[in-house]
């Protein structure tokens, strides 16, 4: 620390920065800002999922003079969304892949006539057979992308896994699904673009990633950094599903900008934004353990797969994530996780907190209660003997730190949940022959790595900076972005202690990337962790700057500080500090054996559910939720609670209410009327409580804690419904009718679960 | 929406917003939601699913609760309108029940805090002592996907007792 003196911000439950704001209704976000002569875009989509584009017909009863129309001609350079693999076209040109696929695009100064020339443009098409399951993408009776409709593959492996089959007690196979999710996000994606030859591309809108639409826009229009502006507004909730989906909306407002001459505004409705916009990855896990007589695990294998849906997006980087979340918070002795991202005819799934880690981690923590089952012990014994100790390695072989303390994490989440009565009264009640309420408990215990996985920290090369004005107040010069995590509370926080100043001398830049250096994307739970670190080492710097060039006392008091800065300013012209993200020197991974430290720190956490299924209406309820977790140092105690319990919330909503209905590709339910998110009516009290074992890595001793939350849930629920019915539940959602249906099979009626009559790869049943 | 092809010529509308008389010329089947946003530029009231379910456009219309996207602006003509701006005082105090948002963090992303705000107002005007399950079916028509609600109806908890105890 620069100095050690303590002014207790970091810690503290400061007012949000932009809370007064968002209390008034004065924020601005994207479709409240107006610009002069500025037209709307709508986008022309594509009916089916895969097929050559025949013909194009306006027909005479609209007046297209009126219209600006844009079609992939119209695009100045690479037709494609730059990301990781670039091969997402902007505007489908002669060939479609999903449905819902751009291919042109409209503005017009008015939105009703908008809609009916949407309406009334007529597509002919050449239909090609689509894939629409992860089954059919590995059938490859279709090949769809490159040569075997796979995205991406990995493969991790730990000790000799093969030994281990002939000398278990106990081998226990199963299969799990997870579906789409739908982030749904308040506010809906929406860009305003403006464009000309001059001067280049502006976007302003709701985005988590300003240089991802940067970089995306520079490829798409061919020019140079310094041409290409994009500007964040106020954004309202994000999730992950906008950290690349506006990339694609950018590039559609800006081409009809270019085209048109005039500013641009595209806001999707509600109906567009869900059907066309991404969701969580649906995944499919099938798990083989070898355990021995006491239950504790010899190894495994397990493969996992997601559906990636028609192009590659960030599907590669969601499959890293789930994979080496896959083994969860266990010691495996020996390990083979092999997996894969595949390539089916529906809208690219994308990123949605957790990434990945709530698909691997649902099919870990329900496969722990088998096991539990099968060898005869509790589900918290299964998990206290198989818990990862300080000295063991994870399955990347990744060495546990010595502070970690799985143990006491469980037996906090078994107090705080009154675990031990509860269970006892469920079974009484349970025991009752004219019950027709159910109850039971779950747990889950789970981790999630901080930050981007293995070298991605490297490869981001963040930047961070701080600005002194003269009057002594400090501006924090980042790109990461606010959309309700706490951002700005939390990075002005760092600065402030850092400093030694009053929390309200310091505020965050808009991020602009003409005025904001790249710390990297809002993603991967890393911004307080990696970027706040960043931001208290330009303060480290802005301070030691002061010292060398205005005899600048430590500790100084905020009055020396601020003449300090007037000086310096008199004299240099401004005063600015900038940091580099430097990698730690013990984190080391290997990218070809996916082999080290995949993460700099993780989050630990136990969560207990209790839950009553009522067997007339076949609803399960969620009456009471404990949430116990490690995340380091909390800094803002108001703010992290707040992460937790609305992570918690989306969880439960994945578990038992959020299922896209697909129809040929389409999203058929792309409602709020339909898709059902919980309301404040639906949700149980959901306690909240912090360990702290510390974390060096990460500012103050942060860790990343936003996506954590979203793992824990699912699992936690269907552990206590099928402990509650005595039914082995391993799929999500679960919806009423679905448990109807396995609570009373019939033959036109299977169980769920027996439809799932896959061959294992892995080797067939014990 | 208005029937897109013929659409009824434009009226002269008044009614009172924030306790100003306004006069706004309006299809008269206009959303009361558009009418608040494009013509009288009180963005504060947000769309989030034009159908009613979000509750995110929610405003009071002679202290009745309502969905403004739902609302034809011919039926708010000669009512009184609250809506997100009108709640603080002219000399910029926060209400009551915005400052406990911003205590007690009610407030995420933002989206849904206008509409979840006027309803928590509505249901405190109704019954100014709400136990948990008045503050969590009073809330139930305002979705919010940030906070999972706890620090919201820790928020009206809050508020209930500053507007109650002198």
């Amino acid at each position: 620390m620069p100095d050690a003196k303590t002014t207790s911000i970091v810690g503290a439950n400061v007012a949000r920065k932009e809370g007064r704001d968002k209390v008034t209704g004065a924020a601005r976000y994207i479709d409240d800002l107006t610009l002069p002569g500025m037209l709307f875009g709508a986008t022309v989509r594509s009916a089916i999922q895969r097929g050559k584009i025949k013909q194009i017909t306006f027909p005479h009863s609209i007046e297209w003079s009126e219209f600006t129309i844009v079609t992939a001609k119209d695009i100045p350079g690479k037709n494609c969304i730059a990301l990781i693999l670039d091969d997402q076209p902007c505007l489908a040109d002669g060939a479609v892949n999903h449905a819902e696929e751009p291919i042109l695009l409209l503005a017009h100064e008015n939105r009703q006539q908008l809609t009916k020339a949407v309406a009334a443009i007529q597509i002919a098409y050449d239909a090609l057979p689509a894939l629409n399951t992860i089954e059919e993408s590995e059938s490859q009776r279709e090949l769809i992308w490159g040569e075997n409709n796979a995205f991406k593959t990995f493969l991790v492996e730990k000790g000799d896994v093969d030994s281990v089959w002939p000398v278990a007690s106990h081998i226990v196979e199963a299969e799990y699904r997870t579906g789409a999710q739908e982030q749904l996000y308040i506010e809906t994606n929406g860009i305003i673009a403006v464009a000309n030859p001059q001067d280049g591309v502006t976007i302003w809108g709701s985005l988590q990633c300003p240089y991802y639409v940067h970089k995306a826009m520079m490829k798409l229009f061919a020019l140079p950094e310094d041409k290409v502006r994009v500007v964040q507004t106020e954004t309202g909730g994000a999730f992950g599903g906008k950290e690349e989906y506006p990339s694609m909306l950018a590039g559609h407002a800006a081409l009809l900008a270019l085209k048109s001459g005039r500013p641009v505004k595209m806001v999707y409705d509600r109906a567009e934004d869900m059907a066309a916009t991404t969701k969580r990855h649906p995944s499919r896990t099938r798990l083989r353990t070898a355990v021995d007589a006491n239950g504790k695990i010899l190894g495994g294998e397990i493969e996992f797969v997601i559906d990636g849906g028609a192009y590659a997006t960030l599907s590669s980087v969601v499959l890293s994530r789930g994979t080496i979340h896959a083994g969860g918070p266990y010691n495996w002795p020996s390990i083979r996780i092999r997996s894969r991202a595949m390539a089916t005819n529906v809208p690219p799934h994308g990123a949605f907190r957790g990434f990945g880690a709530p698909q691997s981690l649902f099919a870990l923590e329900r496969h722990m209660d088998r096991l539990a089952q099968v060898v005869g012990i509790s589900p918290t014994e299964i998990r206290r003997r198989n818990f990862l100790q300080p000295g063991q390695t994870t399955t990347t072989q990744q060495a546990v730190p010595g502070e970690i303390n799985l143990p006491l994490l469980l037996d906090r989440a078994l107090n705080l949940s009154g675990y031990e009565a509860k269970q006892i009264a469920a079974a009484a009640q349970n025991n009752d022959p004219l019950t027709t309420k159910r109850k039971a408990l779950g747990i889950a215990a789970f981790l999630h790595g901080a930050g981007f996985t293995g070298s991605g920290e490297r490869y981001l090369d963040s930047v961070a900076g701080v600005e002194a004005l003269p009057d002594g107040a400090v501006r924090i010069l980042v790109s990461s972005t606010e959309f309700g995590q706490g951002t700005n509370t939390v990075l002005c926080q760092i600065a402030a202690e850092t400093l030694s100043l009053p929390y309200d001398r310091v505020s965050i830049a808009q991020p602009d990337t003409t005025a904001v250096p790249n710390s990297g994307p809002t993603v991967a739970s890393r911004t307080i962790m990696v970027v706040g670190k960043l931001v208290h080492s330009a303060c480290v710097g802005l301070l030691q700057t002061l010292r060398a060039t205005q005899s600048l006392p430590a500790p100084a008091t905020p009055e020396q500080f601020q003449s300090a800065c007037a000086a310096h300013v008199s004299q240099h012209g401004n005063l600015k500090s900038y940091a580099r993200y430097q990698a730690p020197k013990d984190v080391f991974w290997d990218d070809e054996k996916y082999r080290g430290e995949a993460y700099a720190t993780y989050a630990w956490a136990v969560y207990v559910a209790e839950v009553t299924v009522d067997l007339l209406t076949f609803s399960a309820t969620v009456d009471n939720f404990v949430a116990v977790q490690e995340v380091g140092k909390v800094l803002h105690p108001i703010l992290a609670e707040g992460q937790i319990i609305g992570g918690v919330a989306q969880g439960i909503g994945f578990a038992l209410y959020e299922k896209v209905l697909w129809q040929h590709g389409r999203m058929r339910n792309n409602q709020m009327t339909n898709y059902i998110m919980p309301t404040s009516a639906d949700l149980p009290p959901i306690h909240v409580h912090f360990e702290e074992f510390g974390n060096p890595h990460g500012a103050y001793g942060a860790k990343g804690l936003g996506e954590l939350p979203m793992d824990g849930p699912a699992p936690a629920i269907l552990n206590a419904i099928s402990a509650a019915t005595g039914h082995e539940f391993n799929s999500i959602p679960l919806l009423p009718e679905d448990l109807f249906a396995a609570l009373n099979p019939t033959p036109e009626n299977p169980p769920p679960s027996a439809q799932l009559e896959c061959p294992l790869p892995v080797g067939a049943p014990q | 929406m208005t029937a897109a092809d013929t659409p009824a010529p434009k009226q002269k509308i008044s009614l009172e917003v924030n306790g100003e008389p306004r006069t706004v010329s309006a299809h008269p089947m206009a959303r009361l939601l558009d009418v608040l946003r494009l013509d009288l530029q009180l963005t504060g009231t947000k769309e989030g699913c034009g159908e009613g379910e979000c509750g995110s456009c929610s405003v009071l219309i002679d202290g009745v609760l309502v969905n403004s996207c739902l609302v034809p602006v011919l039926q708010a003509a000669g009512t009184k309108i609250l809506t997100i701006e009108g709640l603080s005082s002219s000399a910029g105090q926060l209400h009551p029940v915005q400052q406990a948002f911003l205590d007690c963090g009610g407030a995420q992303c933002g989206i849904c805090t206008p509409g979840m705000i006027l309803a928590a107002v509505h249901l405190l005007a109704k019954n100014p002592s709400p136990d948990l399950a008045a503050i969590r079916e009073g809330l139930s028509g305002n979705l919010c996907r940030c906070t999972g609600y706890m620090q919201i109806f820790q928020s009206v908890s809050q508020a209930a007792k500053r507007l109650t105890s002198p």
